[in-house]
């Protein structure tokens, strides 16, 4: 047990300790965490008037920033199968960052949530028996149950694997390898329940197409991989992780997939939808043309789809996607392409005609701004301690041997001063 | 007929309910301010469901709530919580040819029900469509902004909406807290002591019946309806959805009261009544004249029957 | 055992409401009460359970036979010129009908029904329903014209005088209440 919280304390020294690069960071998140949730106690004590939200758009910004991180946290999966199924070793030893991404991803999901509610504070009534959870019929009771069965899941499977390196241990694929198949069907499964969560509204059209569950999936296995491969490039600059371009490459082949399926069923929905021409195609005429006059998301709509085709392109050429830059430019194409059509483009059309056929265009207000930069910087700095402990012990700096403190202690510690920047 | 429900399957899980949620939230209790932390507080946080409250427990709230009422607004509320009376599911009927817009509902059922006059919020929508335009399904040509001198216009109609009170309500399925329910008289109401705030179920709802209050609601203190219902129009809170409740404060009773919006209207264009009752106004509109509801594909069932006297 | 006490008590208030229209016409009709007059005896009485206002009538113009008693009757269709003259019949089959078609010629304190039945003011409705048939039959059954009161007790129905003028029947048209404030001014 002394053992146990030494050890604790020790990783704890890790997160203090780090290079300039790491403090000014570190007080970026700081900044932004500090703005977010001083503008969030000011809409605590005023309410959600706040935000731009009213009656006609009753969820924004908060929901779109929600519906994005969940494909982020799903597409943790991307990796996992062909790390684990078929055992690509070098995106096997990457793949535990890319679960923790999920993990910071799914607690930035849960934050959005809570700021979005109206009544933080009765949140208790949607647990399961402490409150009266609506379940099986609410889908948001589903949501609540995958996104948290997720977070525990990816908890698991990245604290017992760690756990096992850190004590010098071989971490057992009979404990690993059925989380991991597990977390499989678990993340398409997230992203499938929260797609449901707008699907099941026949009072909005936009939404209520049985193409929303694939596109959602499809856009996921976009966005969140393009994330990974930025991320784990600057791990690889800043710290002694090594990843493999092979990895790199293998990831930007399967987004080149994932990105031509999602385009397909893009066409796939516009055809049906502006080929039949019905009442139905007020929404898509909004977002891609303007209705009535109004066209706030007109300009955004079109950035994203032009970014998608153009990263779709650069993913799909060998040597584009073995391009440094080319490469990178496409990932950042891809998650404002994706962020966009799966954020606003997503949640706000679904009100935009409204059920009374008013038209009310949202966008979103600095607190809204403020408040989601601080659930973001949150998850950014939940996501980078996670990091600063798991990278030294990934690289064997950081090891609790058996019983006892010992190897690496004094190693380590020097270690995160000299060459692990992050 | 059906007896009034309070959940007894339920109840006997109070106990153990109770305690879990005491532990669990116990904890919670320690980490929020504890400078006023009075009893009623307390109280107010941990208050149960509605329909999990034994009749002791529902007294105790009243009596709780009518005091916290008492202290914010300076008058005395007094808040009923009766129950659906038995035989009776609830009807309305529109007469679309008569209505003309003059939306003396909107305002007889702001006062009647305490909504917010500042931040505005109204239980009715009056719609006015251009003769020969889309209507019924596709909503896109209404206008709810329409002010024109005197009413009615040369050329236009006019078509009212609030809750529809589905026999199917989408937005009952959606809430997560079951804060939302369809009562044995047909009404769905809202525990606003137990609405997280979430608004899927304003999302779910295809009437756009279903108002938010995003702030705390401004009402002036001599306007205050005091007769109120419990799941009707007792004041709400900042943070929760609200709707039409067919005026539960009024129906609810024997003899009961029209809702606030039928007693108001000048051409006699709305009717309400039990459905149950072979002889009441709802009835012969619905075996006499074409109705029809809104949205019908959607198979929602409004409790709210659209119809042409002439 | 319920429907037995709400029988009860709509039963009570019907005996308490049942003189009612009596006793205030009788302040209008200075003395002479419905319960007085000879009421036609063919048509049917209205439905018990109701409570109907009075008529509009206004204030010193009835009995009419105050003045018409000792007047002689012309049948002849013409322009009112020396009374009245504020009648006008307006989109109301104004060239097929005029006065005496609905007033009684031989006792003005009486409307007449094209049988020769004749009927006081508080049953108008009956002379209304001979042309708007349909209408009256949704205005019995409390779907025409505005209801108030209580959906399960008294209910109080209204003459069609009372929101037609019968010379003039069509609604002018009024102000309406202002429009919601738009979701971006909501601040």
């Amino acid at each position: 047990m002394m053992d146990q919280i030494k050890h604790f304390f020790i990783a704890l020294k890790q997160i203090v300790k780090g290079s300039r690069g790491y403090y000014i960071w570190i007080g970026i998140l700081g900044f932004f965490m500090l703005l977010g949730w001083s503008t969030y106690v000011i809409q605590l004590k005023r309410g959600l008037i706040v935000t731009a939200m009213r009656d006609q758009v009753s969820w924004g910004f908060y929901l779109s920033n929600f519906t994005f991180l969940v494909g982020v946290a799903a597409a943790a999966v991307l990796l996992v199968i062909p790390a684990y199924i078929y055992n690509f070793k070098p995106i096997k030893e990457i793949v535990l960052f890319s679960e923790m991404l999920a993990i910071a991803a799914i607690f930035m999901c849960i934050m959005f949530i809570m700021v979005d509610l109206g009544r933080p504070d009765r949140v208790w009534h949607l647990f399961p028996f402490f409150g009266t959870m609506n379940f099986p019929s609410s889908l948001l009771a589903w949501d609540v149950l995958v996104l948290n069965g997720y977070l525990v899941l990816n908890i698991a499977v990245v604290f017992y694997v760690m756990y096992r390196i850190a004590h010098n241990m071989e971490y057992s694929m009979a404990v690993v390898k059925p989380l991991v198949i597990l977390s499989i069907p678990w993340a398409i499964s997230i992203h499938t329940v929260t797609a449901f969560l707008y699907n099941g509204l026949p009072a909005r059209s936009f939404w209520n197409a049985s193409i929303l569950a694939p596109r959602f999936l499809a856009s996921a296995f976009c966005s969140g991989p393009a994330l990974m491969i930025i991320i784990f490039q600057v791990l690889r600059k800043i710290s002694d992780l090594e990843i493999e371009d092979s990895a790199i490459s293998k990831i930007a082949e399967l987004i080149a997939y994932a990105m031509g399926f999602n385009l397909f069923l893009f066409g796939a929905e516009m055809f049906k939808e502006f080929y039949s021409g019905t009442a139905q195609l007020a929404p898509f005429q909004y977002l891609y043309f303007g209705l009535h006059g109004y066209h706030g998301l007109v300009p955004w709509l079109w950035t994203a789809l032009i970014f998608n085709l153009i990263a779709f392109f650069l993913f799909l050429s060998p040597r584009a996607r073995n391009n440094v830059v080319t490469l990178n430019m496409a990932c950042v194409l891809v998650i404002i392409g994706v962020y966009i059509e799966k954020g606003m483009g997503l949640v706000v059309p679904g009100f935009i005609p409204g059920t009374l056929g008013e038209i009310y265009e949202y966008f979103p207000t600095h607190s809204e701004i403020f408040v989601s930069l601080g659930v973001w910087a949150t998850g950014a700095l939940l996501y980078t301690l996670m990091l600063k402990v798991a990278i030294p012990i990934y690289t064997g700096r950081l090891r609790f041997a058996r019983g006892a403190a010992t190897v690496g202690e004094s190693a380590a510690i020097r270690g995160s001063v000299t060459s692990a920047e992050l | 007929m059906k007896e009034p429900k309070i959940s007894p399957p339920r109840e006997h899980k109070v106990a153990r309910r109770s305690f879990l949620k005491g532990a669990a939230l116990g904890s919670v209790a320690l980490a929020l301010p504890s400078r006023d932390a009075d009893a009623s507080i307390w109280d107010a946080f941990f208050q149960k469901h509605f329909r999990e409250m034994n009749d002791k427990e529902l007294k105790k709230v009243l009596k709780r709530l009518e005091q916290e009422y008492a202290e914010k607004y300076g008058v005395d509320i007094d808040i009923s919580a009766n129950k659906p009376l038995s035989g009776v599911l609830f009807g309305y009927g529109l007469d679309l040819s008569r209505c003309i817009g003059c939306r003396r509902c909107v305002y007889a059922c702001v006062g009647e029900n305490n909504q917010s006059r500042d931040p505005q919020i109204q239980w009715i929508t009056v719609l006015r469509f251009k003769k020969g335009d889309k209507w019924v399904n596709d909503l896109e040509n209404a206008d709810k902004y329409y002010n024109p001198d005197k009413v009615p216009e040369e050329g236009y109609f006019y078509m009212p909406t609030q809750c529809q009170q589905c026999e199917n309500p989408p937005c009952v399925s959606a809430c997560p807290t079951q804060a939302t329910w369809k009562e044995d008289d047909g009404i769905i109401v809202v525990d606003y002591n137990w609405c997280i705030g979430c608004r899927y179920c304003m999302a779910a709802c295809p009437y756009g019946a279903r108002h938010f209050n995003w702030t705390g609601p401004g009402i002036p203190k001599d306007e205050i309806n005091t007769k109120t219902h419990y799941l009707g129009n007792r004041p709400r809170y900042h943070g929760i959805v609200e709707k039409c409740t067919f005026c539960i404060q009024r129906t609810r009773n024997t003899p009961g009261r029209y809702p606030a919006c039928v007693e108001i209207c000048p051409v006699g264009a709305r009717k309400f009544g039990n459905m149950l009752d072979p002889k009441s106004e709802i009835r012969y509109c619905i075996e006499n004249k074409r109705i029809f509801r809104l949205k019908e594909d959607l198979n929602t069932y409004p409790k709210f029957f659209y119809f042409f006297a002439t | 055992m319920r429907k037995i006490q709400v029988l009860t008590v709509l039963l009570g208030v019907f005996l308490m409401m049942a003189p009612l229209p009596a006793r205030s016409d009788s302040k209008i009709h200075s003395g002479k009460t419905v319960a007085e007059a000879n009421p036609p005896e063919e048509v049917e009485r209205p439905i018990p359970n109701l409570f109907i206002t009075p008529p509009p009538l206004s204030e010193g113009i009835f009995p009419c036979s105050d003045c018409h008693a000792d007047q002689k009757t012309n049948p002849n269709r013409r322009e009112l010129t020396e009374f009245h003259e504020n009648i006008k019949l307006i989109n109301h089959a104004e060239k097929q009908r005029w006065c005496l078609d609905c007033h009684n010629p031989d006792d003005r304190d009486y409307l007449r029904l094209a049988s020769g039945k004749l009927v006081t003011f508080e049953e108008s409705y009956y002379l209304c329903g001979q042309c708007h048939g349909t209408i009256f039959r949704d205005w019995k059954a409390g779907v025409h014209g505005k209801r108030t009161g209580e959906w399960n007790g008294k209910k109080v129905y209204r003459l069609c005088v009372q929101c037609h003028n019968p010379h003039n029947p069509r609604f002018k048209p009024i102000t309406p209440k202002p429009p919601p404030i738009k979701p971006a001014d909501i601040k």
